[in-house]
């Protein structure tokens, strides 16, 4: 990689100055300390030198969703044979019905129900008088329409929280009389300040009405291994169970992208976790160190050194049989990841990256860039934790600009003074960075491709990237009888 | 292996190879316990049957599929329409994220809408704190010429005040004393987004005529149109406001979003485009008329309209021949401007193709879902060529909805068989599908749940369209947009048609 192409310290804080002045004094005291750029001091300990995990400031248009989004959306929508309630007005559910692109394998209103929206559709009458007698009814009505659901979660919306609802007795109560799982969860929208607590609360949820109500019978093997915290976003998950396999581990569950509550529930006979969204999904695995003394391995399987890095620290974990699969595994995809990287490393070698996404892919994925030659000069994460920051550092280059729950004035203004070759985030801004002539990906649905995990997703994600940086419709942007 | 550099495989086949294939069976057959194949497939037999029928429609609380969306969207929508305006919404940030992605999806644009963040301090305390800092750093940073409040079911719930609220923040200086905040309260357990727009639309006329405007004494001679929630909005608009510019009519298009969510691509990101002006929406008090296009997003607007002395017509989505011709004429009757030839003329034409394509479409049975002006609209045109709505069903329709729809079908022979659904969702239209099935389904990109079910061709006609590009871009309104809806769905007959080895002809 040339240095010119590294991060500029110097002209990113005065960008972030320049940015700052252009607030309310109060709100500029606030939103500094979520801009930075990453430091590494004297005695050679690196920080992105940000606050996070703190209330959004009003007004400013912050990009991030809310608790619900972060269970029903993410944690427990891809549970693909249990039917999830969006409990509270239509809204919610509407939005999110299938958004995610959580791809799963079954029929779907008979025996999976991801891409359905389902939903208690409150009117005024319930929140005056609550809801939970009509969920009750609610619950019965599903399980007759739907009899080969394996459960049913109640995925609150904001009124539930605010007009005193007993979820949690409906769920018992239900439990009791059909013996199902039900599975309260209290995302409220309003808690916390983003996604994230609603990861946490749902990963809750899957200890107090999953763990604790089941006891899977299983027969345990010495591989055997839970594959954590991949949505299977375009697939994603599924080129990652193939290599896993491939190196002699048995999957016996897949959390929560093509998950089966079985998978759920069985989930702590396993001999490891290993998970790939550590935000969304920490506090399972924890708690599964806890009580059930597994073990967890973080790993990233985007772009080619990260794969073969994981593979081999997920190897270590077994024996010699299986680190020595896990060398011939990579050594299967070698021809793979030449190949890929001859054809689109000279057309990507040098560019620019800015990244603003969500709970892993600030940092998981700028390897899978410099792979391709490509660097990283700004990221940041709509709803990470210190601990994400923390681990960012050992991703992204010194003086690399760092955003945390940037604003969409912010990031207008970051992308249009930087002018990177490439921008990837979400949906929202997508298309005002495209007008402004700057490449784009949406880097939380692929946009609409996928997968992007494994050997087999290195390439489409080398492809994709291609296509949107050398797409001939970027120099068409000027009438040629305005063009200097 | 499945995947190479040559010829690089996405989802959509890579996961036909072998290798996935053999891993989705070993993790069926081994780790998901799902219910077998046998039991699954009498499962979807039995959700053929009219005893199935019978027990979706026996449910009184579970919605399933429900074709309809939230008040706060179609007030950020109405918002959008008007020059320089920052949408705001009062309460939960999600929800804003929400509305954002929704409309970027379907628009394929930047949908700027900030949220005043309201959490759990704010649930205890209400959101004022929120609505002083929030209006103040959005009218800082974004400097919009007005910003147009709405609200969350949260803040709703809380019961805060937005009139006291707004009164607050300006008086602590958020804004200055004489910024349009207009705003609209907006429970998503009340009504759907059109009652949203609704609202919006009459909060933002109210705080403009009420507070600011003066009537003239005399009404003008300008017309005041209100287009109600549409996606195909940024082609439609632009039809209507053709027809009234060849009409020779004054008009004020009020709550315009053809430009603002129609933005080109020069480099330039224009977070503000188009939109009626602050004057003309000042002004337009002073109209001698105002038009909704869409009764059931304006019912309560040209209620207030009529109390300024203006005289109001309704219409339900103007699609089709009898609804362009009812609205021209009366657009005629109100302005004393004369239809001209040129606009008969494409009526001649639009005429001319329907003649020429009524064989394919005479007696073809249609289920149609969506909001309820279009699905009035579209039934009315599908029996102006001969063919037969049979399923018509709006979520969002209420009582007013079912009986002006009954009546629209008894109008005519080819809605004989034709049944209203009023309040009822997709899951319930699946059952409709497979006990009395019809040719085709018309409705939003929701549908293809039902195509892929039932094997029913679905016609995409109506908001959202999430998963075909730029169909919004062509309007629908107007002879032109009729011209258009008819070649949509003949396309798709002709398609069926040429699935078949005997019939593919070369000719029709």
């Amino acid at each position: 990689m040339s240095l010119d192409n590294a991060p500029d310290a110097a002209f990113n804080e005065a960008l972030i100055k320049e940015v700052l002045e252009q607030y309310p004094e109060k709100a500029a005291k606030k939103r500094g300390r979520h801009l930075n750029v990453k430091k590494t001091d004297d005695a050679g300990s690196s920080s992105c030198g940000v606050k996070s995990n703190i209330k959004s400031v009003p007004g400013v248009m912050t990009i991030r969703g809310c608790a619900y989004a972060g269970s029903k959306g993410v944690v427990w929508g891809p549970v693909k044979d249990m039917v999830h309630i969006s409990h509270g007005p239509v809204g919610c559910g509407h939005y999110s019905w299938s958004q995610r692109r959580n791809y799963f394998n079954g029929t779907v209103g008979i025996d999976s129900f991801v891409t359905m929206q389902v939903t208690s559709d409150f009117q005024e009458r319930d929140i005056v008088f609550g809801g939970d007698k009509n969920l009750e009814k609610m619950i019965d009505e599903l399980n007759v329409l739907f009899p080969l659901n394996k459960g049913i979660s109640i995925q609150s919306e904001c009124p539930i929280g605010l007009i005193g609802d007993d979820i949690e007795a409906v769920a018992k109560k239900k439990h009791k009389e059909t013996g199902k799982t039900i599975v309260p969860v209290r995302c409220e929208g309003f808690r916390g300040v983003s996604q994230s607590l609603g990861h946490h609360i749902a990963n809750d949820a899957i200890r107090d009405w999953v763990f604790e109500k089941s006891k899977p019978e299983w027969e345990t093997g010495p591989y055997d291994v839970n594959l954590i915290a991949d949505y299977n976003i375009g697939g994603d998950a599924w080129p990652s169970r193939k290599l896993l396999e491939e190196m002699g581990l048995r999957v016996v569950g897949m959390w929560s992208g093509d998950a089966t509550l079985a998978e759920m529930e069985r989930a702590p006979k396993a001999k490891l976790n290993l998970i790939h969204c550590y935000r969304s999904m920490n506090y399972i695995c924890r708690h599964m160190e806890e009580k059930y003394n597994i073990p967890w391995v973080e790993y990233n399987f985007f772009g080619p050194s990260q794969i073969a890095k994981s593979l081999r620290k997920i190897a270590s974990q077994f024996d010699e049989t299986i680190q020595a699969n896990a060398e011939k595994v990579i050594a299967k995809y070698e021809g793979l990841v030449a190949d890929v990287l001859a054809k689109f490393k000279p057309r990507l070698e040098g560019k620019k990256v800015m990244l603003y996404v969500g709970g892993l892919r600030p940092r998981h994925v700028a390897n899978a860039y410099d792979d391709l030659g490509m660097t990283i000069v700004g990221t940041g994460y709509e709803f990470g934790h210190n601990d994400d920051y923390q681990r960012t550092t050992d991703y992204v280059k010194e003086g690399t600009l760092i955003y945390d729950d940037v604003s969409g004035f912010e990031l207008e203004q970051f992308i249009e003074k930087i002018r990177p070759d490439l921008v990837g985030s979400g949906i929202k801004e997508k298309y005002a960075t495209q007008k402004m002539g700057v490449p784009f990906r949406q880097m939380h649905s692929w946009d609409y491709s996928g997968p992007y995990h494994g050997y087999d997703g290195f390439a489409i994600f080398a492809r994709d990237m291609d296509l949107a940086i050398n797409s001939p419709i970027w120099s068409k942007f000027k009438a040629p009888w305005k063009a200097a | 292996m499945p995947q190479s550099a040559d010829k690089i495989k996405d989802h959509i086949s890579l996961f036909k190879e072998p290798e996935y294939l053999e891993l989705f069976a070993t993790k069926k057959a081994q780790f998901e316990c799902r219910p077998t194949d046998d039991v699954v497939a009498a499962q979807v037999e039995y959700t053929k049957t009219w005893e199935y029928r019978e027990k979706n429609f026996a449910r009184e609380i579970a919605t399933i599929n429900p074709a309809k969306a939230c008040q706060p969207l179609g007030a950020v929508f109405v918002a959008a329409g008007f020059e320089g305006t920052l949408p705001y919404v009062h309460g939960s940030q999600g929800c804003v994220a929400y509305f954002r992605s929704h409309l970027a999806r379907h628009f394929k644009e930047a949908v700027p809408i900030v949220a005043d963040s309201m959490t759990e301090d704010a649930a205890v305390f209400g959101g004022l704190a929120n609505i002083v800092e929030g209006l103040q750093n959005a009218y800082t940073l974004y400097k919009p010429k007005m910003i147009v409040v709405s609200t969350t079911c949260m803040a709703e719930v809380i019961g805060d005040d937005l009139s006291a609220f707004i009164a607050t923040a300006k008086e602590k200086e958020s804004v200055p004393a004489d910024f349009p905040v207009p705003f609209a309260h907006t429970p998503s357990f009340v009504g759907s987004h059109t009652t949203g727009y609704d609202n919006q639309m009459k909060g933002i006329l109210s705080y403009f005529w009420d507070r600011e405007s003066q009537l003239t004494g005399t009404a003008g001679e300008k017309i005041n149109i209100i287009p109600g929630f549409d996606g195909y909005a940024v082609a439609n608009n632009r039809e209507i406001k053709r027809y009234l510019d060849t009409m020779g009519v004054d008009y004020t298009f009020i709550g315009d979003v053809s430009d603002v969510y129609d933005t080109p691509s020069d480099g330039e990101y224009r977070m503000y485009d188009g939109g009626t002006t602050l004057d003309d929406t000042r002004a337009a008090i002073n109209a001698k008329a105002t038009i909704g296009l869409q009764e059931y997003c304006s019912l309560k607007t040209l209620e207030y309209v009529a109390t300024k002395g203006q005289q109001t017509a309704a219409f339900n989505y103007p699609m089709g021949i009898g609804a362009t011709d009812a609205f021209l004429m009366k657009v005629s009757e109100l302005t004393g401007k004369a239809i001209p030839a040129s606009i008969e003329k494409e009526r001649g034409r639009l005429v001319d193709a329907i003649t020429d394509s009524q064989a394919w479409l005479h007696g073809k049975k249609f289920a149609v879902f969506g909001d309820p002006d279009f699905c009035l609209s579209m039934a009315a045109f599908l029996m102006e060529m001969g063919a037969e709505p049979t399923h018509v069903l709006a979520t969002n329709g209420g009582k007013d909805w079912e009986a002006k729809a009954k009546a629209l079908l008894a109008s005519s022979p080819f809605g004989a068989s034709g049944q209203v659904w009023a309040g009822k969702d997709l899951w319930h239209l699946r059952s409709l599908l497979f006990t009395e099935p019809t040719d085709f389904i018309i409705g939003s990109s929701y549908g293809k749940y039902l195509e892929k079910d039932t094997g029913i061709p679905l016609i995409r006609m109506t908001f959202p369209i999430f998963d075909r590009h730029h169909h919004h871009r062509f309007p629908t309104f107007g002879y032109q947009g009729a011209l258009r809806v008819l070649v949509e769905i003949l396309d798709r007959v002709f398609e069926v048609a040429d699935e078949s080895d005997i019939s593919f002809d070369l000719t029709r």
